[in-house]
């Protein structure tokens, strides 16, 4: 059976035979070399990704694991898996925060694991402490990462469920943790603005919640804690020992019994972490919460073509061109694609398609990007809001086209057009760097600076200001007119010892593991799960409720 | 009398009365039904909603749930006749069925009694009156004394005439009721003085009869059939050997290695007893039969037995279409030349028991029910549909599994296949131990006899096994289907139905979902790890073996079935899930496989059996030893429970002091009902409170 037989019609939704769509894409010559090649290049960076990610997944190490275990305590991923819906997906966010950022401290995940799910049929953002990194203590990055789960929980009008297990701010780093703006009290400051949006905070106590952190139940709408096992104190043992001489056990000074009997700090009382999760999701349905979905749907319909072709069409090798068509194709419900303005400004596709039968307006680069495309991609951009339809961003992009015929034509303005569009659009916007992200083109194809509501990186991509190859020649162009006005010799030798290193640089900073490291980004996701990443963040991102764009000036 | 009869020529039978219930009522309604017959249902409190109540065309209230007050009690039944307008009365089985005031009420109030002439009843329910009368008919009896002397030495002496080993019977007794057997002379009057007891509760009658005892004998039954003029046919014999508690379980027809001039012999002895009493209707006519294949009369049955659609089924006859036409006057439709035996029938009887606990009745609520599909060779004979509840108050049979094939071995091979298609969840049933009964090989043998149960005792009762790896696979793999569509319905009923985050896929994000079941089999606690696969299939881990599993869950007629493969190898159990257990029923057997309840939920579902002790079935509390503040030993008893028509103890789990007690003497309890409330040494409890 095709699948466009097996989809069932969906009221509101026409289906005559004569609105039957060509398909999007072709077969790929899958004996080709290049195509092979390219197959084997990008398998070989998924499967880097997927044992990178497996030894994240453990989190700390096999003792932290074992002591953790041994009190009765599930691990962070098992009490998420308990808390969501049985066998539902889980979005998780940024598994590479951290990596390789502190040296020789390993922090799995930045010590703390976040994503949405759904609990009891909601879709909610769930921050979980991982008390095995270094007892669930906030680095500067942690921080970060649980921050970056509340603007998304903003951003999408997601209600937050904080599993803590956290020791509280890491000591030796308190200096980037505590003091600034976008530090430890901004959790707290969040929680309260969320809570003031509407936006349930559920937090459930199966650890410790020491000092800062006891602010997070107590924060919460409603909270629940484990008895024996989740305490919450201002101050704990050893502090209140050393401040007043009083000596008092953990579970006395801010147990479960404490805080559900006496001091009302917590509400539910649960006997362990499964009753704990249990009370969450029964808390989540207490919520009276409906999804209210303000575009139109249909029913979803798998794409024509493997999503794993894309590892043959897309490759490794950022130099080697692919029509962002064939990926489209891969993408898109059926492999529809209704292409707007085809025959202009053709190094930007634009076009409309559905996506787990969302409606989605996509914007793809198949080149460096002109007057033309970037006027089309305003235009484009304009109707989507117009039409409240969701963007998605496939960014592969190595800027503006540069040149003196291209300057005068008002490429900047142009390119300002786009940019102002973008940056003002607020339809939910997901970008998903598939290649070079370089320049003035992560602006425009809307960057981690024009709030995506979501922004992933396939393993292949690359994000700087410009290519290494680029920068290094610009550098040694520059040192070379120096030496010259100088009447200085710089040798062929001297020019490649001189961009060598900066070309390596480059190379390491840009990568996506870079960029995860540091949340510059929400993941690094397999080029095969894209569609399936695509419509898990639009059904989140639809939990929003709708709101009109106002654009700027453009600049004409 | 007859003459008057036959001068008003044939009587009009257009309106039946079944005074019964159950599968019999149900079954003498489809007879009737197929002939125009409108028939007309009597019910109690208990069965209200009962199927033979839907069928009938009328039905009426006749009392309460207790018998005497209900289907027992004639003027009711009358009443109802009269009201109903019914030509007829049909007794079924049991009841009414073998009651001459009955029989005689209904011909004073000039309505048809289906059966035979109350004479005949009378003569036939005392046991001493029809050996006299069989032996003066030429039918060969069992030697034994029959005498109005009861007094205890005068027993003796006639015992030790006989020679032991000696049966001591109630001569107004049934159904193994006030029954013994003396084995020496040593324990006769302890026997005797047991049987009298029983007797006397039971009919109210303590009168004895002391018989020969043949050992290790074969029961064998022959169907009879009289009209009112003059004619009486036999229509072969059933072998019934194979007994428990003293009550057939297995019956087949023809008798199993009889041989065509016993067979003959056997026939015409039962229509001389018949012809002895001028007896009209379906009877039956018991012999014990030896290894010699003597045969001695036993005793005549003047109803329609439970097992007659075994003969039905070999001589292609239905007997309840006989009954109707002869009791309206007709002509037996076939005489003796024309009866012909044809191939070889088996009836299984599905009781509500535990074959384990000495099948002990039960009763409860058929919570699933699925059966083989009804054709010309597979009869369902039932009076309760899925969703009824086998009443503590009546028989506790819940269907006869009725087959027949061109011969023995491939009737019993439609049995068996039957029988695994046979499926009930809600109470424990007898229908596994059917299975290995009639899949013993002495029984594949047909060397049947009245012993056959105790004599093979050890391989009928294999030992438990638990589930096999593949079983606790599909029954994981039925969960998660269970889960799959549990979503899929909110995700289908939801706004946002097409959402990937809708589906039971388990996508984690550059990783596989692997989570941890607990299934509970018997009294062991297995771990599943369950990795969600991306093209939909799982893999299960199990000790330290790996499985790989896929499947569906198919519906058909009713019943659901898990298509699935478990590495590589496919099959299609049906599959039930209910109070968090998953029941899997296949050809190869069935398996339970438990969801623990986690702790939490356990706490919140209050008093549990696990403080406690609890009614081992639905019955009345007859006795209470505890009250509140005793203090008990594990062991003790606590109450006394009458279910089913016999006593049950019901003993402390555990010991402890009795926190509450939760039922009074003279109250009902259903199954599973916790009876008492142990205070629980709640360690736990106390630290927490410190």
């Amino acid at each position: 059976l095709r699948p466009w037989l097996r989809c069932r019609p969906v009221s509101g939704v026409r289906s005559y035979h004569a609105d039957q769509v060509a398909r999007l894409g072709s077969q790929p010559d899958t004996q080709s070399s290049d195509y092979q090649e390219n197959y084997e290049r990008m398998k070989v960076l998924v499967d880097e990704l997927r044992t990178r990610t497996e030894k994240i997944k453990l989190g700390g190490g096999e003792k932290a694991r074992k002591l953790h275990t041994s009190r009765g305590k599930l691990l962070p991923r098992e009490r998420i898996d308990r808390l969501l819906d049985p066998g539902s997906p889980f979005l998780e966010f940024s598994q590479f925060a951290a990596y390789e950022l502190y040296g020789k401290e390993e922090v799995p995940a930045g010590g703390i694991i976040t994503g949405i799910g759904r609990v009891s049929g909601v879709e909610c953002v769930i921050v979980a402490n991982d008390a095995t990194v270094k007892g669930g203590t906030y680095y500067p990055v942690t921080v970060k990462k649980h921050l970056r789960a509340q603007e998304i929980a903003q951003q999408n009008h997601l209600p937050c469920i904080y599993l803590v297990d956290s020791g509280g701010a890491n000591l030796p780093r308190q200096a980037d943790v505590f003091p600034d703006r976008d530090h430890f009290g901004r959790i707290f400051f969040n929680q309260a603005n969320l809570s003031s949006q509407g936006i349930a905070q559920i937090a459930v106590v199966m650890g410790s919640c020491t000092a800062g952190g006891a602010y997070v139940p107590a924060m919460a709408d409603e909270s629940i804690i484990v008895k024996k096992q989740g305490t919450i104190f201002l101050g704990g043992p050893p502090l209140v020992k050393a401040a007043t001489g009083e000596t008092v056990s953990a579970e006395d000074l801010g147990g479960a019994d404490l805080h559900c009997r006496k001091s009302g700090v917590t509400d539910h009382y649960a006997l362990d972490d499964n009753h704990a999760l249990h009370l969450a999701r029964k808390s989540v349905r207490n919520l009276n919460y409906m999804k209210n979905v303000q575009v139109t749907t249909e029913a979803t319909e798998a794409p024509l073509f493997p999503s794993d072709e894309l590892y043959g069409i897309v490759g490794a090798n950022l130099k080697r061109n692919f029509d962002v068509r064939e990926v489209i194709a891969r993408v898109v419900d059926g492999s529809k694609f209704d292409e707007f303005k085809a025959f202009y400004g053709d190094t930007l596709v634009t076009g409309f398609a559905r996506v787990f039968g969302y409606p989605v307006g996509i914007i793809g680069n198949n080149g460096v990007l002109f007057s033309e495309s970037a006027k089309k991609g305003t235009h484009f951009i304009e109707l989507c809001c117009q039409r409240n339809i969701p963007l998605i961003f496939l960014q592969n992009i190595t800027g503006f086209m540069v040149g003196r015929e291209y300057e005068a034509g008002g490429i900047a303005k142009d390119g300002a057009k786009m940019v102002t569009a973008v940056a003002c659009a607020s339809v939910p916007k997901i970008t998903v760097i598939i290649g070079g992200s370089y320049g003035a083109g992560n602006y425009g194809m809307c960057g981690r600076a024009y709030s995506p509501r979501f922004l992933y990186m396939w393993p292949n991509s690359r994000i700087s200001v410009m290519g290494g190859e680029q920068a290094a020649t610009v550098l040694a162009t520059i040192t070379k007119d120096q030496r010259a006005r100088e009447g200085k010799e710089f040798t062929a030798e001297q020019e490649a010892a001189m961009k060598e290193p900066i070309v390596r640089r480059f190379e390491e900073e840009g990568s996506p593991y870079y960029s995860s490291a540091r949340l510059w980004d929400d993941g690094i996701i397999d080029p095969a799960d894209t569609r399936l990443v695509l419509g898990l963040s639009l059904s989140a991102a639809l939990n929003a409720p709708r709101s009109k764009t106002q654009f700027g000036v453009f600049r004409m | 009398k007859r003459s008057v009869r036959l001068a008003s020529g044939v009587a009009r039978i257009e309106k039946v009365l079944i005074a019964n219930r159950g599968e019999i009522a149900c079954r003498v309604m489809r007879t009737a039904r197929r002939m125009g017959v409108r028939s007309v249902a009597v019910y109690s409190d208990a069965d209200k909603d009962s199927m033979h109540v839907a069928m009938a065309d009328e039905a009426f209230h006749i009392g309460p749930a207790a018998s005497q007050q209900s289907y027992l009690s004639m003027e009711k039944v009358l009443d109802v006749a009269k009201k109903s307008g019914s030509h007829a009365v049909h007794p079924g089985y049991g009841f009414l069925s073998e009651n001459t005031e009955f029989a005689e009420a209904c011909k004073e109030a000039g309505i048809i009694f289906i059966g035979p002439p109350s004479s005949a009843i009378r003569d036939m329910g005392i046991k001493s009156t029809s050996k006299h009368i069989m032996s003066a008919a030429g039918v060969p009896i069992i030697g034994g004394y029959h005498g109005e002397d009861q007094s205890d030495d005068r027993l003796q002496a006639e015992a030790a005439q006989i020679g032991f080993p000696v049966m001591i019977k109630a001569v107004r007794g049934g159904g193994g009721k006030g029954m013994r057997i003396a084995r020496t002379e040593k324990d006769f009057l302890e026997q005797l003085e047991s049987a009298r007891r029983e007797a006397r509760k039971s009919f109210n009658d303590d009168v004895m009869l002391v018989e020969k005892f043949v050992e290790d004998p074969r029961h064998v039954e022959v169907q009879v059939f009289g009209d009112m003029h003059g004619n009486a046919v036999y229509l072969f014999e059933r072998d019934c050997s194979v007994q428990r508690r003293h009550q057939k379980i297995i019956e087949e027809a023809p008798g199993p290695g009889i041989s065509a001039e016993v067979r003959r012999r056997l026939g015409e002895a039962a229509v001389r007893a018949a012809k002895a009493v001028d007896y009209v209707g379906a009877g039956t006519v018991e012999f014990i039969m030896d290894a010699q294949h003597n045969f001695y009369f036993m005793e005549m049955n003047t109803r329609l037995q439970v097992e007659h659609p075994v003969s039905e089924m070999i001589t292609g006859t239905d007997l309840v279409e006989w009954q109707l036409r002869v009791a309206a006057g007709e002509r037996l439709p076939l005489l003796q030349e024309d009866i012909v035996l044809s191939g070889h029938s088996f009836e299984a009887r599905i009781y509500a028991e535990d074959p384990n606990n000495d099948f002990l009745p039960g009763a409860g609520p058929l919570l699933h029910l699925s059966t083989p599909a009804a054709d010309e060779t597979i009869r369902i004979e039932t009076g309760v549909r899925e969703g009824d509840e086998v009443s503590a108050h009546y028989d506790p049979m819940i269907a006869k599994l009725v087959v027949w094939g061109e011969d023995r071995a491939a009737a019993l091979k439609k049995l068996r296949y039957g029988l695994r298609q046979y499926n009930i969840v809600g109470l424990n049933t007898n229908i596994n131990f059917l299975l290995s009964l009639s899949s013993h090989p002495e029984f594949e043998a047909g060397n049947v006899t009245t012993s056959f149960i105790p004599q093979h005792h050890t391989q009928l009762f294999p030992p438990h096994t638990p589930p096999s790896a593949v079983c606790v696979c599909q029954s994981a793999l039925a969960l998660l289907l269970k889960e799959r569509t549990d979503t899929h319905r909110y995700t289908q009923s939801s706004n946002d139905p097409f959402s990937p985050f809708g589906s039971s896929s388990g996508f984690r994000l550059n990783l596989e979902l692997s989570r941890s079941l607990s299934l509970q089999l018997g009294d062991k606690k297995v771990d599943v790890q369950v990795t969600y696969n991306k093209d939909n299939s799982y893999t299960m881990q199990i000790g330290g073996e790996m499985y790989h599993v896929t499947g569906e869950v198919e519906t058909e007629g009713g019943a659901s079935f898990l298509r699935c493969s478990v590495n590589g190898v496919k099959s299609r159990p049906k599959v039930v899930i209910l109070n968090n257990t998953v029941h899997l029923f296949s050809m190869e057997g069935s398996a339970e496989v438990l969801v623990p309840v986690p702790k939490h939920l356990a706490a919140v579902s209050g008093s549990g059996p696990q403080g406690g002790a609890v009614a081992p079935m639905t019955g009345t509390i007859e006795k209470v030893f505890v009250k509140a503040g005793d203090k008990v030993e594990a062991g003790d008893p606590l109450m006394v429970m009458i279910a089913m028509k016999m006593e049950h103890t019901i003993r402390a789990p555990k010991s402890g002091v009795i926190k509450r007690v939760f039922f009074s003497e003279g109250s009902q309890a259903s199954r599973h009902a916790a009876l008492v409330e142990l205070e629980e040494e709640e360690e736990e409890e106390a630290a927490a409170a410190q």
